[in-house]
């Protein structure tokens, strides 16, 4: 019988537990590391490289989400969840599976075998991609980033941004002493920062209000931190209106 | 009537005819009185339409008038004295009918509005009391069902592996939702019993995060006694462990301390490690806080009973109950 390893991440000792015990029945299946937050999950990942992870989505400091958009090449996931069913919809298309705190023997199984068979019939792993994008979607307001930076994760306050650049397939967030990446576009920025607070003021450059020293018509805004940052004629006009000009 | 008689016998008209016109004038005022009274009992207008009832009044006393003289008229179409005398007293006759249908109709619409104004202030009344009701209510059930999932989860967990401990947790649940779906006849209860029901959460939730999760109580003995709405404190409480866990790593200890202040006034603070450096996220307060800010002000009408303090690492909610 093939092999598989699996990482088991939630904030709750008995929760792992029941997954642990659940488990037992599958002798093929085997238990690499149990981590208690996401940043542990990142590592254990990393370290393991497991074919599946038990994913809780609220942990400590960053949700299940949030560690999944860290992680590259993201293996197989069962959500495990106390989440209302309805918050879970939009990921059912995407997502392995997902199973309701508190679920039964039975429904486990079920979903071991929907992953086997997954995870047996093709060499490809789902389409994460697809799912964080499902979690973007319908997640609310950005309240505050997660970036991956060496191998350390860094949770940035919004406070801290003074600006985002298109970079290729990434964009490059700039704060005071550090400049971090993420796998993201310039929309999904501009959906998700508030627009009073946070102004697309060129394809390539969002800039928050706060930050603005002076602005160099038509082509120019200043920041504090003495950036010269270009602006477009629609951006401009965006500035104006935020800035009641 | 009697005065409309003597006048007119007074100007030299026959006692049987005064008494004839005397009856016919305020037969049709009465009459008329009668319409008004019906018609504005169906049809109160606004304040803003009493220019209507004005011109309403005009017309029916010009057509009473008109009525009345008419009739006369050809009663007595004999009587040449008479004659002279009513067309002469046209206009005197008509400034009493409008001078009285003025009068009536004043006195009905002021009687109807008073009796609207009264009643509608009894209904706002009675739906302020109703939402305020309805409103409490609803505070004091916001369960998070987050809470009840993930100990059931716990709890499904423990009966495979150490029976006893889930059984005394289901008994501790039930307790705990026994307490919060009472209907509450009674508002107020002791701190002593808030703070029991308060540790039936508190245990089912250490269960739940094992080590993580530490607790101190601070009781001010003589505090025991006083009184406090039903079910303030677990939100809060319960808004402090989500706090303090989801928004940092390691253990988290919760202080739960009393005081009274002489008497008069029993001060609750709760206190959690948080982390100022990702807190802007939370905007603030949360909606625990919010919800027992609204409840007691619905209670106390005081907006200043829940203060909130960070201090370092530490958020801090303190809540006064006034004691009566």
């Amino acid at each position: 019988m093939k092999k598989y390893t699996c990482v088991i991440i939630d904030d709750e000792p008995l929760a792992r537990s029941l997954v642990v015990e659940y488990l037992l029945a599958f002798s093929n299946i085997e238990v690499m590391q149990e981590c208690s937050d996401g940043f542990e999950g990142v590592k254990a990942i990393a370290q393991h490289n497991p074919d599946m992870i038990f994913l809780d989505v609220q942990m400590p400091k960053i949700n299940g989400f949030e560690m999944l958009e860290l992680i590259e090449n993201p293996p197989a996931v069962i959500f495990t969840t106390a989440f209302d069913a309805y918050a879970m919809k939009a990921f059912e298309a995407n997502a392995l599976d997902y199973l309701l705190k508190p679920f039964s023997k039975e429904r486990f199984h079920k979903a071991i075998e929907k992953m086997m068979n997954q995870l047996g019939s093709s060499q490809d792993r789902p389409a994460y991609d697809a799912l964080v994008e499902s979690a973007n979607e319908q997640e609310e307001m950005l309240t505050r980033l997660v970036v991956k930076h060496h191998q350390a994760v860094v949770v940035l306050p919004l406070m801290d941004i003074q600006y985002l650049e298109a970079y290729g397939d990434y964009i490059k967030i700039h704060t005071a002493n550090q400049v971090y990446l993420k796998k993201k576009t310039m929309n999904y920025f501009e959906q998700h920062l508030n627009a009073k607070d946070f102004i697309r003021v060129h394809r390539s450059y969002i800039i928050p209000a706060k930050e603005i020293q002076k602005i160099d018509p038509p082509d120019f805004v200043i920041l504090r931190s003495g950036m010269k940052v270009p602006i477009s004629k629609t951006g401009y006009a965006k500035l104006k209106g935020v800035l009641g000009m | 009537m009697l005065m409309h008689i003597y006048l007119l016998v007074d100007f030299g008209v026959d006692p049987k005819i005064a008494v004839v016109d005397s009856f016919i004038t305020h037969f049709i005022f009465a009459l008329t009185s009668f319409i008004i009274y019906i018609t504005l009992k169906y049809y109160q207008p606004s304040k803003e339409n009493f220019f209507y009832i004005r011109i309403w009044a005009l017309l029916l006393a010009i057509g009473n008038t008109f009525v009345i003289v008419n009739a006369l008229q050809y009663i007595y179409a004999s009587e040449a004295d008479y004659q002279s005398l009513l067309s002469k007293s046209i206009a005197l006759r008509f400034c009493y009918q409008i001078l009285m249908v003025a009068t009536i109709t004043l006195i009905q619409w002021l009687g109807n509005y008073m009796l609207e104004q009264q009643s509608d202030g009894d209904r706002k009344q009675q739906s302020e009391s109703f939402t305020k009701e309805a409103e409490l209510y609803n505070l004091r059930q916001q369960l998070q069902p987050h809470f009840l999932f993930n100990s059931l989860n716990s709890i499904s967990s423990l009966a495979g592996s150490r029976p006893e401990e889930a059984r005394k947790m289901i008994q501790q649940l039930s307790e705990f939702l026994r307490h919060t779906l009472r209907k509450d006849e009674k508002q107020l209860i002791t701190l002593e019993e808030e703070l029991y029901q308060l540790n039936l959460y508190l245990e089912i939730e250490k269960v739940r995060f094992g080590n993580r999760l530490k607790s101190v109580v601070i009781l001010d003995e003589n505090c025991e006694k006083l009184l406090l709405p039903v079910l303030v404190l677990q939100p809060l409480v319960e808004n402090a462990i989500k706090f303090g866990l989801y928004d940092t790593l390691g253990e988290v200890e919760i202080v739960i301390q009393s005081k009274c202040m002489d008497g008069k006034w029993l001060q609750i603070s709760i206190s959690n490690p948080f982390d100022p450096s990702t807190h802007a996220q939370n905007t603030g307060t949360g909606f625990g806080i919010d919800s027992i800010k609204r409840r007691l002000y619905l209670l106390y009408a005081n907006n200043d009973l829940v203060q909130i303090e960070m201090k370092e690492n530490l958020f801090l909610v303190r809540i006064n109950i006034p004691q009566t």
